[in-house]
């Protein structure tokens, strides 16, 4: 069973990530706002909204680590 | 901590969600440009918030046929994770709206006026009241049988206003939001395949968050639960 949903959402993953090669389409010229990608700085910004998802993450999976405790010692 | 493969997989699908989201190309429209990338953080928030309520909504169910009191916790935590989602959603709504709806020769609460009579604001304002009524009517009750019985038939009401109050109203007038016609987000001619590489595993990765956090509260409530049977 959870094998088959990995595998499920494995192939769905790939599709998408396939999808642009499938139907590809060229779209009019529009003027984009486009510094950040092309000096680099939009790095400096993945770095600072993943560490703010480090934390959260670490933040929910210490307190799953703790309510983990409290339920083997109350089973 | 429980380890599950799905925790494991929405770290990494948020994870590409916010690289892919903001390096990958996006196609160039007019009026949105770059503010586009919003929507694998701003619409994920309210599909998540669906797919939640929808949990909520079988828990509901399931205690209705039942009478199980476990299920009113599950039913209860995933609608509050779920209220989160949609707050999340609407805040960053107004921060999207008011750089792209608001009239640029005037500062942006010159267009509040405008901006506020939008249907879409309004619908989803009418669905977060409603489900902010299940907790007011939920905290009301002193009988905990009857708080999950009347409750649980309260979350089946809600969920039938959920749908015509932020799909069907809002699209039967006029409205600046996108998505008026058509299945927005889901028909696959109406996003562009650039963006629904990194949308779709967006979503599901926001809501396999939202379930996380959802299941640690009713971990939590049930070890209450248990504490204040054996103190009786």
């Amino acid at each position: 069973m959870q094998n088959k949903l990995v595998a499920l959402l494995f192939s769905f993953l790939m599709f998408c990530i396939a999808l642009p090669a499938i139907c590809q389409e060229k779209a009019a010229k529009v003027e984009m706002a486009d510094g950040m990608r092309s000096n680099g700085k939009i790095y400096v910004v993945i770095a600072v909204i993943l560490t703010i998802l480090a934390g959260l993450i670490f933040y929910v999976a210490r307190l799953d680590r703790k309510i983990t405790k409290f339920e083997k010692e109350n089973a | 901590m429980r380890k599950s493969w799905w925790k494991i997989l929405s770290v990494v699908l948020l994870v590409y969600a916010i690289i892919g989201g903001l390096l990958l190309p996006v196609p160039a429209l007019g009026q949105l440009q770059e503010t586009i990338r919003n929507l694998y953080y701003h619409v994920s928030m309210w599909l998540s918030m669906m797919i939640l309520f929808t949990v909520s909504l079988v828990y509901s169910i399931k205690h209705l046929r039942t009478l199980d009191y476990k299920y009113d916790i599950y039913a209860r935590e995933f609608a509050a994770v779920a209220v989160v989602l949609a707050l999340l959603g609407y805040a960053t709504g107004t921060i999207w709206a008011s750089y792209t709806w608001a009239d640029p020769n005037n500062p942006a609460y010159a267009s509040f006026g405008s901006i506020v009579r939008e249907p879409k604001l309004i619908g989803a304002a009418i669905a977060i009241l409603t489900y902010a009524a299940y907790f007011v009517l939920r905290s009301s009750f002193t009988d905990i049988d009857k708080r999950a019985r009347v409750s649980a038939v309260y979350n089946i009401f809600a969920y039938a206003m959920l749908f015509p109050s932020i799909w069907i109203v809002p699209r039967l007038l006029p409205s600046l939001h996108p998505g008026q016609d058509g299945n927005p987000a889901l028909d696959f001619d109406d996003v562009d395949t650039r963006l629904r590489t990194v949308f779709y595993p967006a979503v599901i990765g926001w809501t396999l968050l939202g379930v996380w956090i959802a299941t640690l509260k009713v971990r939590l409530n049930l070890l209450k639960e248990k504490k204040w049977l054996h103190a009786k």
